[in-house]
């Protein structure tokens, strides 16, 4: 056994050793002012990952500070493993969104695991049961090699660990841009549901209460896996590939089993998941929230390999790992449940009075720091902000129009764009059903799981359309929140609260600052508009490679309630007679949309306009007329514009339509103007609805396999079979694969 | 007539497989950990889909070595029905009680979806309620249902007409479309595709409730005439 010669205090001062750790010179002189001595290695280890932006949101705690984050239904906002909002009946639902990009941009297949295996434990670190899986992906353009081999490595990696613990991937998002070409998105969400007497948190109340560690041993894995998620990547980011974790999603089923059995024991204190910086960030947090220390003997941690040094043990980020307070004398029965699935559950450590993380190794005290020095007090920065020069000329812009020759071709290439096109290849990787609560599947507007034993079901979806936050990210931010909600409505629910995953470039870079602060302040206003607080999620910044920045990218993950499970709606036309109508206003709006890339290869001018008090007032009548039974379809007009979502609302259905478009005939079939939804509504049911519903009759479902659109004067714009719009749209990412 | 659902520690359905007994099919259930020693107080036995230890090595190698399995083994002997699915399938095949392997799927990917089944043999205590030829639609989820056994064991399970359910639209590259079959005695099935993810009007598909119905009914029949 080699011993590791780690550098001595003076030598981490002298040769600042502490800067290939992140951290800065005045961070490092912070340090030892809180010490009142130079930290040894060890300790400065600790120090770098408990403030890395990853853990701290050192930069962006100014600008998280804005999200409304309360609401009558919130028992649980940011701040604990996970957010939690009311659902009645002693129910809640529990649910967070996590990004795991850097990681992914290595080692693809883990990289995806791993972050599923962590929001997965996030929730049931909370005690709840986890239901169902999302994600939000987003990888370059589907053409390089490179590119297809990170998303085949990405899914299979998610289907990977998600199909094996046994909960459904129910939805999630999948769009290809070339900013993402060297830095992919990977973001995992995760739904749970929670009995209110039930709900955990991370607290290391009562002194001399013992702390255990239960699950996988601890390895060299992972080592400095926050840190790492904290810089921008480069050529030498390849390196980095030891930061990256390994799952087991095997053992993360049998922690998951135990977890919740261990709930329920009144012998529990406090459980927290061990994350982002593994061991060091469970301790520091859980003793900062209560007040208390921690005192922990190494020796005792239950290790895969012979010889780890402290500093290993506590950068470690070994996945399907969690740390426990349990009250002193009940040890024997936390471990004999343990053993019940063949897991370690090992005493480790106690809770202290004394508000210090103390580290005992063969016999010696290796660190020693405050735990709100860690958790509570990391360096806050207020960064500089500036409105960058091509937003400037986005703005001075006039309206793009496009030119389109043929409808017809112009609709079926549209359906052929990655982004658009069905996400079969993805989702049919994933095991969507498992757990038999599944009502809707993936594919339409969002996923709805019933509550078993209960006439209520839960809608949930992830979105974000990071072309309109690139053109104007306050505008964009207040879309994505929006796009969430309709999305959510359409379904038959009501919103009930946001996650979200903040993916943005480099916040050292004012222009990329600004994106951020503006993203946010539309954000928080769509959130107050559509009454849905923000109860958590995460901030994932340097997501750029080789000095070029992501387009801003904070992705919403929503869940709306649905009372009844006579409700749900899915997107589908049902049935031949039915009238169609349009919800909202179209105008020309074409910066930003699918069609501009398409035909000009990059996007430009001015995002699409939103009336938050509109889209409140629409959402709100259209879910009356849900509730009230009148509506059979319902769909978000996203993406390609109506055209694109009508093909979408008769795929499958063996129906046709046939539409009339008022107005201009390209901006009715193309544009992507925000807060519009396509309905159907039984002939019996055309006065009622409308009634309740602000709309626009604009054609009838039919029997003919054809949708057919005509102008004003009849003229027929679009005449295209159901089966070729299918064939287009089915067909676009596994011919892009091949 | 009272079901037991076998739990390894990476089982995943075992919850879909209690409910479709308990909500939909409306008889007795319970959980059994895989570790239990006896099963005489259970007249139907079923083993779930998941991941039962992993399948890090072969889908439900290890599984065989649980020591539930020498009660399966031995619930089999007596006649009692065994259903297994997915990775219940997998288990079988490994403990032998069903002749073949599985290999991974053709295309190396896992898949989750709805598919069309033929079915084969309705004189089945399986499949009684279902018409012969009738074409049913079950969910299938697995990376590795891939089936296979040699020639000779094949022409016996077409000359006992041991196929139950055969794919319509072959997805993972089974031998002879093969999606399900039973032992010579014919007590012993296993299949791929889920039927207890086909039992609920509000999740859109009952076709997987028939199969449950003929299960009973057999011991239904078999009952009134013993006594």
């Amino acid at each position: 056994m080699s011993q590791i010669l780690e550098p001595s205090p003076e030598m981490i001062k002298n040769d600042k050793i502490y800067k290939q750790m992140g951290v800065s010179d005045e961070e490092f002189a912070l340090i030892e002012k809180i010490l009142g001595r130079l930290p040894n290695y060890t300790e400065i280890g600790i120090f770098s990952v408990m403030w890395s932006e990853h853990c701290s949101y050192k930069n962006s705690k100014p600008v998280l500070k804005k999200f409304p984050t309360k609401g009558e239904r919130v028992l649980q906002g940011p701040g604990e493993g996970a957010g939690i909002v009311d659902i009645g009946d002693n129910q809640a639902v529990v649910f967070k969104i996590e990004s795991h990009n850097h990681p992914s941009a290595i080692e693809p297949y883990q990289g995806a695991a791993t972050g599923v295996g962590g929001i997965i434990r996030d929730v049931f670190s909370m005690g709840a049961r986890p239901i169902a899986l999302l994600n939000s992906l987003r990888f370059g353009e589907l053409t390089s090699p490179r590119v297809k081999y990170l998303f085949e490595e990405v899914v299979a990696g998610i289907a990977g660990y998600g199909n094996c613990i046994g909960i459904p991937t129910v939805g999630g998002e999948v769009q290809f841009d070339a900013s993402y070409e060297g830095n992919p998105l990977v973001n995992a969400m995760c739904v749970g549901l929670i009995n209110h007497e039930d709900i955990k948190k991370g607290q290391a109340t009562g002194v001399g209460n013992t702390v255990m560690y239960v699950g996988a041993k601890t390895g060299r894995d992972g080592i400095h896996g926050a840190t790492f998620a904290s810089e921008e990547l480069s050529e030498a980011s390849e390196e980095k590939r030891p930061a990256v974790q390994v799952g087991d999603p095997f053992m993360e089923k049998l922690l998951l089993e135990a977890c919740l059995e261990v709930i329920k024991s009144d012998a529990l204190v406090g459980i927290q998941d061990m994350g982002a910086a593994g061991l060091t960030s469970s301790s520091a947090e859980m003793a900062s929230k209560a007040g208390s220390g921690i005192e922990m003997n190494l020796d005792l941690v239950p290790q895969r390999e012979a010889g780890m040094t402290p500093y290993e043990m506590m950068l470690s980020e070994s996945q399907e790992r969690m740390l426990l307070v349990i009250k002193k004398g009940r040890e024997q029965e936390i471990i004999d449940l343990f053993k019940k699935y063949d897991l370690e559950a090992a005493p480790i450590g106690k809770v202290t009075d004394d508000k210090m993380l103390r580290l005992i190794h063969k016999g010696e005290i290796v660190a020693e720091i405050p735990v709100d020095a860690l958790a509570e007090d990391a360096p806050v920065y207020y960064k500089p902000s500036k409105e960058p020069e091509y937003y400037r000329q986005f703005q001075s812009m006039p309206p793009y129009v496009p030119k389109v020759d043929d409808y017809k071709e112009t609709l079926l290439a549209l359906l052929k764009q990655p982004t658009i096109a069905s996400k079969e290849w993805v989702y049919d990787q994933y095991d969507y059903m498992v757990r038999t609560n599944t009502v809707v599947a993936p594919g339409s507007d969002a996923a709805v799981l019933r509550i078993r034993g209960t006439k209520k079901a839960l809608a949930m979806t992830t979105d974000c359309n990071s072309r309109y936050l690139y053109l104007d990210p306050e505008v964009g931010g207040k879309i994505a929140v929006s796009e969430a909600a309709r999305n959510i409505v359409c379904s038959g629910a009501v919103p009930l609260a946001i996650t979200d995953c903040l993916n943005f470039g480099s916040p050292e870079k004012p222009e990329i600052f600004w994106q951020l602060e503006k993203a946010v302040d539309g954000m928080s206003e769509a959130c107050l508009a559509l009454n849905t607080p923000v109860i958590g999620g995460n901030v994932s910044l340097y997501n750029e490679t080789n000095g070029t920045a992501i387009y801003p990218t904070p992705v919403v993950g929503m869940v709306g309630l649905i009372e009844d499970t006579d409700h749900i709606t899915t997107q589908s036309f049902k049935e031949a007679g039915s009238i169609v109508y349009l919800l909202g206003e179209t105008k020309l709006e074409f910066s930003g949309s699918e069609l501009q890339k398409m035909l000009e290869g990059k996007i430009f001018g001015k995002a699409p306009e939103i009336d938050l008090e509109e889209e409140k007032q629409r959402l709100d009548q259209l879910l009356a007329a849900i509730r009230e039974g009148l509506v059979q379809s319902a769909h978000d007009v996203a993406e390609g514009g109506l055209a694109v979502a009508l093909s979408e609302c008769l795929i499958g259905t063996g129906l046709g339509a046939e539409i009339t478009i008022n107005g201009d005939a390209l901006a009715g079939l193309f544009s992507e103007s925000q807060s519009r939804i396509v309905v159907s509504v039984k002939p019996e049911n055309k006065e009622a609805f409308e009634k309740i519903v602000q709309a626009e009759a604009i054609g009838t479902v039919t029997n003919s396999g054809i949708l057919k659109i005509v102008n004003g004067n009849g003229e027929t714009l679009i005449q295209a079979s159901v089966e070729e719009l299918e064939q287009a749209w089915k067909g676009a990412i596994p011919c892009l694969l091949k | 007539m009272k079901f037991a659902v076998i739990v390894f520690p990476g089982s995943n359905c075992d919850v879909d497989m209690y409910h479709a007994i308990k909500d939909e099919l409306g008889e007795e259930v319970e959980y059994v950990w895989h570790d239990a020693q006896d099963l005489s107080g259970f007249d139907g036995i079923l083993l779930p889909g998941g991941f039962s230890y992993g399948d890090y090595l072969r889908s439900g190698a290890i599984a065989r070595f649980a020591n539930v399995m020498k009660e399966v083994v031995k619930a089999a002997d007596e006649g009692k029905p065994v259903l297994g699915v997915c990775n219940g399938f997998q288990i079988l095949l490994e403990a032998g009680l069903l002749p073949g392997a599985m290999r991974r799927n053709e295309k190396l990917k896992f898949i989750c979806r709805p598919v069309k089944l033929k079915v084969e043999n309705n004189e089945t205590m399986f499949s009684n309620k279902y018409d012969k030829g009738e074409i049913i639609t079950i969910p299938i989820a697995h990376g590795e249902g891939n089936y296979y056994c040699d020639e000779k064991t094949l022409e016996e399970l077409i000359a006992n007409k041991q196929i139950v359910f055969t794919y319509q639209d072959n997805p993972n590259g089974s031998l002879n479309n093969i999606a399900g079959i039973v032992n010579k005695r014919g007590n012993v099935l296993g299949m791929m595709p889920h039927p207890e993810r086909a039992v609920s009007e509000l999740l859109g598909n009952t076709d997987g409730l028939k199969l449950f119905q003929s299960i009973v009914r057999s011991w239904r029949e078999a009952h009134v005439t013993n006594s």
